[in-house]
């Protein structure tokens, strides 16, 4: 099987090309890239005029939701939304039920995923049996299985010796421990950013320093251990700032922020609108400009969706007996390149934080259209306007805080191991 | 105006409409028959999650004084510990023809929440949301102000406590503010403030022997028996001795100040039995005034005027 993708202008940042350039495919691999291969007879050809073409987008962080929580959503269905937002590889949670604690909970995960086939899924394992935050996990054994790194996610560590312990049994396994920084305690069942908009309404804030005091504890102990870390969903402009000191240091340490982070602030939340629940909470202008900021210097290394789609049902109480979480893998691409628009970020770097870096920091072999690299590819019309709504949305999860909103950029074509996978036409 | 819900949202004449239609409902608890016809045939129905004694009565009679028929029902003890949610049970009652219900919920956002699910000629009337609201409370505090002084711009208003927890305190400031109050204080120890307080539109004190100073009208605030073990105070003893309002502490306001306390009251806590009971305390006025405010507010959502209407953004 042959396919040629045509006229497209190419982004590829690894490989630092950005210019129109055809990529030519074989056997579900790039064999050239710019210069037709000899003797070439295409099977099938894309015609990507006016249109952008980029690897496959890796996303760091996606809640299948399956097993356990199928009502929510399935690895079919949020594959499949994958799929049509040109996302070719990501990593889901251990937050399932059982939780993602034993090689046999890895396996079936990706049985699963290999079954629906639209997209590389990989897993990130428990940190601690059934993330009790007390017995660590057999990391090795679920390492053998396939994980790419182990989380507690947002449940809390027992003690902070548990912490330190786990955090060096990963090490020891080669693991990254995807951390999500958050003193439990000063957070103390908050539901939004700690500030006017949490007095004005009566609402539980959660403090900035729930997150700042979590990363500066973490930084010291990474300093000492040497242990690869991976913070996810940085919210606060005073992290940002300790990671990029810490990463001059050269400690081993990346970090992350959501998409919704990028945009929104807790100024949105006047309402009572559970849609814009989310954890960590959306907080101040000042954060939202020192997350794109740490994207610019490169402090943080990678934007994700931090998918979670729930029934509608979970947002349909008063704002704090809601569920956090948005579904979100629809809007990755579309609001990453509204960044390149806001002149936030170039269109290298921008799709940089969306596919090699992420790559890089899940250790997997995607990201970029190198010659010999699997061929996970998108196509974008960057022109096509389209206003965001939940007939639109693949994802069973309609909960976002954009329905209606307007979105400049959108996925045509996406190549998953050389195979077109998802195609649509625009209208 | 349909739903009221809170004061964010409506704009000053309407608080004055509000005050000036209690005024004239006022008259009602002076007459043999203490009835009116207004709300005949209408049926409201007090949705309470919550405990409650005051405010609860003091709907039911707002509203039997109206001529609606009323159902009380109280969801701390039925549905919602059955596994029903709150949108269901509001759905089932609805389904038997009710006109308005009259909310309490411990969580902030409630009534706003159930006012977007309601029929079209459904009115929803929030009787406090978590600490978010309570805005029918802060109109009875600001009939009960406007009772003893006539021009908000020349007082000075100092609320005193648990400011964090209390949606009392925040419907309070923002009537306040809407009235056109000179000056607004809050007086409380920062454990019980809430974040960026100042930006609510008032100025803070830590100690009374400041915020008390020349104030025309003090309200204390209840404090909670649990806010001892969450570590907000140390002790009661130690409140009482900071905080407490004791005669040689409201001498430190005007001589013709007022002492007001949306209750129910902690003597000794908050409050001294001197002070709770004593000239200058209007705390009982408070609840009678309770009546009427809520007759005025009942029979506003229920007349056909949209010019009001704190419904927040639909």
């Amino acid at each position: 099987m042959k396919l040629e993708i045509i006229n497209g202008h190419l982004v590829d940042p690894k490989n630092e090309i950005n210019q129109q350039a055809n990529v030519y495919i074989a056997d579900g691999k790039v064999i050239a890239v710019g210069k037709q291969p000899a003797d070439w007879q295409a099977d099938q050809c894309i015609d990507a005029k006016n249109n952008l073409v980029l690897p496959g987008l890796v996303e760091l962080s996606a809640s299948l939701r399956e097993p356990g929580h199928e009502h929510k959503a399935t690895v079919q269905s949020e594959t499949k939304a994958a799929a049509a937002a040109g996302i070719t590889s990501l990593a889901c949670l251990p937050t399932t039920d059982p939780v993602v604690d034993t090689p046999a909970q890895v396996e079936l995960i990706e049985q699963l995923s290999q079954s629906s086939g639209q997209c590389h899924v990989y897993v990130i394992g428990a940190l601690t049996t059934n993330l009790n935050g007390e017995n660590l996990s057999e990391m090795a054994a679920l390492k053998a299985a396939g994980c790419v790194g182990v989380s507690n996610v947002f449940h809390p560590m027992k003690s902070s010796l548990v912490l330190r312990r786990a955090m060096e049994y990963a090490s020891s396994q080669d693991l990254t421990v995807f951390s999500y920084p958050l003193v439990h305690a000063l957070a103390n069942h908050g539901c939004v950013h700690e500030g006017i908009t949490s007095s004005r309404l009566g609402l539980p804030g959660i403090p900035a320093a729930a997150e700042t005091a979590a990363v500066a504890f973490q930084i010291a102990l990474i300093e000492e251990l040497q242990v690869r870390t991976h913070f996810c969903r940085i919210s606060t402009h005073r992290s940002v700032s300790m990671i990029s000191r810490a990463r001059f240091d050269k400690l081993p340490i990346t970090a992350d922020t959501s998409i919704l982070h990028l945009y929104l602030t807790d100024q949105e939340i006047q309402g009572f609108d559970g849609l814009c629940h989310n954890q960590p909470p959306f907080r101040t202008l000042d954060d939202r400009e020192g997350l794109r900021k740490g994207l610019q210097d490169g402090s943080l290394s990678a934007i994700c969706a931090d998918h979670q789609p729930h029934e509608i049902e979970a947002k349909l109480a008063p704002f704090q007996s809601t569920e956090p979480g948005s579904s979100t893998l629809e809007t990755l691409l579309p609001l990453t390149l509204e960044l390149v628009k806001e002149d936030a970020l170039t269109l290298s770097d921008a799709v940089n934080l969306v596919t090699q870096q992420p790559a890089d920091i899940l250790g997997i072999p995607a990201g970029n259209l190198c010659v010999g690299a699997y061929a996970d590819a998108c196509i974008v019309d960057l022109n096509h306007s389209w206003i965001l709504n939940s007939e639109n949305m693949l994802s069973r999860g309609k909960n976002t805080p954009l329905l209606g909103d307007q979105l400049n950029g959108r996925v045509t074509h996406t190549i998953l191991n050389g195979k077109l996978i998802y195609e649509t036409n625009l209208q | 105006m349909r739903h009221f819900l809170q004061i964010d949202g409506l704009n000053t004449e309407d608080l004055h409409h509000i005050l000036d239609t209690t005024e004239s409902f006022t008259s009602v608890d002076d007459r043999a028959v203490k009835k009116v016809p207004l709300l005949r045939g209408k049926t409201i129905v007090n949705l309470f999650f919550e405990p409650s004694t005051r405010t609860r009565t003091t709907f039911e009679l707002a509203a039997k004084r109206l001529s609606a028929d009323v159902l009380n029902i109280n969801i701390a003890t039925s549905a919602t510990t059955k596994g029903e949610s709150l949108l269901d049970t509001l759905f089932n009652l609805q389904a038997m023809n009710t006109d308005m219900f009259v909310v309490r919920h411990p969580e902030s956002g409630a009534a706003e929440l159930i006012s977007k699910y309601v029929d079209s000629h459904v009115s929803v009337i929030n009787a406090g949301d978590g600490r978010h609201a309570h805005p029918t409370q802060a109109m009875l505090d600001m009939f009960t102000i406007r009772k003893h002084f006539k021009d908000f711009s020349k007082l000075s208003v100092a609320i005193v406590g648990d400011i964090l927890h209390s949606r009392v305190a925040r419907s309070q400031i923002e009537a306040l503010n809407l009235l056109g109050t000179k000056e607004i204080r809050v007086i409380a120890p920062r454990t019980l403030l809430p974040a960026n307080v100042e930006q609510l539109g008032v100025e803070f004190f830590q100690n009374c022997r400041e915020g008390l100073r020349d104030v025309d009208v003090v309200i204390m605030l209840r404090l909670q028996k649990e806010r001892m073990q969450g570590g907000f105070i140390p002790s009661e003893h130690e409140y009482f001795q900071l905080y407490g309002l004791t005669p040689e502490r409201l001498a430190i306001a005007k001589p013709s100040a007022i002492v007001m306390h949306p209750g129910p009251i902690n003597r000794g806590v908050e409050i001294s039995s001197e002070v709770a009971d004593g000239p200058q305390s209007v705390i009982l006025q408070q609840v009678e005034y309770g009546i009427a405010v809520r007759m005025a507010i009942l029979s506003l959502a229920m007349s056909s005027d949209d010019s009001l209407d704190t419904g927040s953004n639909n």
